[in-house]
């Protein structure tokens, strides 16, 4: 079964203010695929340019240039009206002078649909969301969480080939974010529609995707699943954006396909794993994961060398935060053990074992 | 059980004492209320109510021979202010002059009420969607007319429309006419006067409701497959509707009233309730007459308010 595309960015820059004095390049030359059905996320910090590509293929603005398909059907032009992708706003935007099921019908009603299929509809989106006992109740009389379902069964009702959501979560509290993001990915399952969500954070990024896209200044830095973005990241931005990384100057040796033979500072030499963008011999930089490395007691037995400056205890791992002999910081997350006889004390002269194949090179 | 209750009794006394102290201290803050507020009461009292309960009295009298009323009570002002003795036949018909008048007034103050909006509207939406500090700028040049005396602005328009004035000046310059059209001294001109005079008030409530519209709610209505035209019915018309109906109210009631408006620029033909009232008090020497006729416009001006409390409170069931 091959992957339709459900939306073809190519191509696509946007500047705004062109030709004055506060001209900004809010994108430049951004091009991505996002299959059908896919859970597709726009991560970056903020003014990355997230946001007005969301924007650009929900109509709101038009690209300075390249053009935005979906599936397959030029709709750059289009104004937002024509485009069978709807929205979740980040502050919702609901109607305050309807009721939320008058707030769910209405795209249905403005396409013209019976007023049957459109009771129907709602019913079903009501029941969708788990909002039927407030169907009802004005927008101001239900609260922040509530809201947000209705926004998303808003959304939803008329079918959209894609929806798009404008870091919908933002606004609530953690315990339930944690809840939406799992009631997100139920309803995106449920409903078979493509999903491209924005959002800065970068766990909700990994929880929920299948396929992230890493933004900043306008450029797309890096597409993958979650587990590539994380494992493989191309660049130090990526990297240094997603999760907690220590890097370390090593220089290349030899490659063989993929990998690659790096040597330390210390003049260990390992195997390292080779970004999919090409990589300039000599001095390059690698990273490694805390959690992918291991203290040893026996200094000569570890890959690095160092001395430990700091070890807090989390409970479930301890974090410890050593410099390296070459003079290099670095971070290790061990897992705690219940027979664990108490944290190595700062001061301790150190090990460090780095797991099998948890040294990932950059590209830059 | 002697001590608990001489305890008691004692508490009970504090707290008499306690409840008799604030409630001499609400006293004196009713007093002080009440002193605060009887200028304005004395005010009401003297410039509003006696005059109206003298107007009231005034129109079940008699005319007096030269002006003022003679003390004979008599429902006439009442029945003569839509209908008519035939001169000859002595039988009552309908006062075509005063209902041509009465109709010409709710005419020309709905005619003004409607246009103010339609200019209104979209110039308040755009004042609402400038940057914050163009806004102020298009607010002073919106009230900058109002700076000046009504008089003073209704001349204005008079030299612009009149046979010789600006506009005829332009359009036959232009081409688009070749004898100049005669504009003065017809409702054309009323209704053209009172909408420029009246246009800050409709624009400004309507402003006050724009400004606090979350445009947001427009991009999700466009989201949501509405037209432009669907996104103006169903969202933004709904939204400003405190706006549109304060805006309404505030033109249309100067507006039915108008005096100096109809008075300069509609000559003879083209009176208005307020010149009819006028009228009364004055060459005619039928003083009952203008005050049934005063009433009566009190009368409509009220019903307009009805209406327009009726509908906010039917939008605004809690508050």
């Amino acid at each position: 079964m091959s992957v339709t595309v459900a939306v073809d960015v190519c191509g696509v820059s946007k500047i705004f203010g062109a030709g004055t004095e506060q001209q900004v390049t809010a994108l430049n030359d951004v091009s991505v695929s996002i299959a059908q059905n896919e859970f597709f996320t726009l991560l970056g910090p903020s003014g990355c340019g997230k946001t007005t590509l969301l924007r650009l293929i929900a109509g709101f603005e038009h690209p300075t240039q390249g053009s935005i398909l979906l599936e397959g059907a030029e709709i750059s032009a289009l104004p937002p009206f024509q485009r069978p992708v709807n929205t979740v706003f980040q502050n919702y935007a609901l109607f305050p002078h309807m009721s939320v099921s008058q707030n769910i019908a209405f795209g249905l009603e403005m396409q013209g649909r019976p007023s049957d299929e459109v009771a129907d509809t709602v019913h079903t989106m009501l029941n969708l969301v788990k909002m039927e006992d407030l169907k009802d109740r004005r927008i101001d009389q239900i609260s922040g969480g509530q809201q947000q379902r209705v926004a998303l069964a808003r959304a939803l009702a008329p079918r959209p080939k894609v929806l798009l959501l404008d870091e919908p979560l933002s606004a609530l509290d953690l315990k339930l974010r944690k809840e939406m993001q799992l009631e997100l990915k139920r309803l995106q399952h449920e409903t078979g529609i493509t999903f491209i969500f924005v959002t800065h954070d970068q766990e909700e990024a990994l929880t929920m995707s299948d396929r992230v896209a890493v933004m900043r200044d306008g450029e797309i830095h890096q597409i993958g699943s979650p587990q590539d973005i994380y494992n493989r990241p191309n660049n130090r931005f990526v990297a240094d954006f997603i999760g907690e990384s220590n890097f370390l100057e090593v220089q290349l040796l030899s490659r063989h396909g993929s990998t690659a033979k790096v040597k330390f500072a210390n003049g260990t030499e390992l195997d390292a794993t080779l970004p999919s963008t090409d990589v300039i011999a000599g001095s390059i930089t690698v990273i490694v994961r805390p959690e992918h490395t291991r203290l040893t007691a026996d200094k000569s037995a570890g890959h690095l060398q160092g001395v430990v400056n700091d070890a807090v205890y989390f409970g479930t791992d301890t974090h410890y935060y050593l410099t390296l002999d070459s003079g290099e910081e670095f971070v290790i997350r061990q897992q705690n053990q219940r027979g664990d006889r108490g944290k190595i004390s700062s001061g301790t002269q150190v090990g460090i074992t780095i797991n099998e194949d948890s040294i990932q090179v950059l590209a830059g | 059980m002697a001590e608990i209750g001489q305890s008691g009794s004692r508490a009970s006394t504090l707290i008499g004492i306690g409840a008799k102290a604030a409630i001499e201290a609400e006293k004196r803050e009713l007093k002080t209320r009440w002193l605060l507020v009887s200028p304005a009461i004395v005010i009401i009292c003297l410039a509003g109510f006696l005059p109206l309960t003298i107007i009231l009295f005034y129109s079940f009298m008699s005319p007096g021979p030269y002006a003022g009323v003679s003390f004979e009570p008599t429902f006439r002002a009442w029945i003569f202010l839509i209908l008519e003795e035939d001169l000859f036949e002595e039988t009552l018909g309908l006062n075509y002059a005063h209902i041509s008048i009465f109709s010409r007034s709710i005419g020309l103050a709905l005619g003004t009420t409607i246009l103010t909006l339609i200019i209104g509207f979209p110039t308040a939406y755009f004042i609402a969607t400038r940057p914050i500090r163009q806004r102020n700028f298009w607010l002073f040049m919106i009230s900058l007319p109002f700076w000046s005396n009504l008089l003073v602005r209704t001349f204005a328009i008079m030299m612009f429309i009149r046979e010789q004035g600006f506009v005829n000046h332009v359009l036959l310059y232009l081409g688009v006419i070749d004898k100049p059209l005669s504009i003065m001294f017809t409702p054309t001109a009323v209704w053209i006067g009172l909408v420029y005079a009246y246009l800050p008030l409709m624009v400004m409530p309507l402003y006050a409701s724009m400004e606090k519209l979350d445009f947001r709610l427009i991009e999700a209505a466009y989201d949501l497959y509405a037209s432009r035209w669907k996104v103006l019915q169903k969202v933004i018309i709904p939204l400003v509707k405190p706006g549109i109906v304060a805006g309404s109210i505030l033109v249309f009631i100067p507006s039915i009233g108008a005096y100096v408006t109809p008075k300069i620029l509609g000559g003879g033909k083209s009176l208005m309730l307020g010149n009819l009232i006028s009228n009364q008090f004055g060459t005619s020497r039928d003083w009952p007459m203008g005050s049934a006729l005063a009433l009566f416009l009190m009368a409509m001006v009220m019903v307009a308010l009805i209406i327009y409390v009726r509908n906010e409170s039917r939008n605004n069931p809690g508050g």
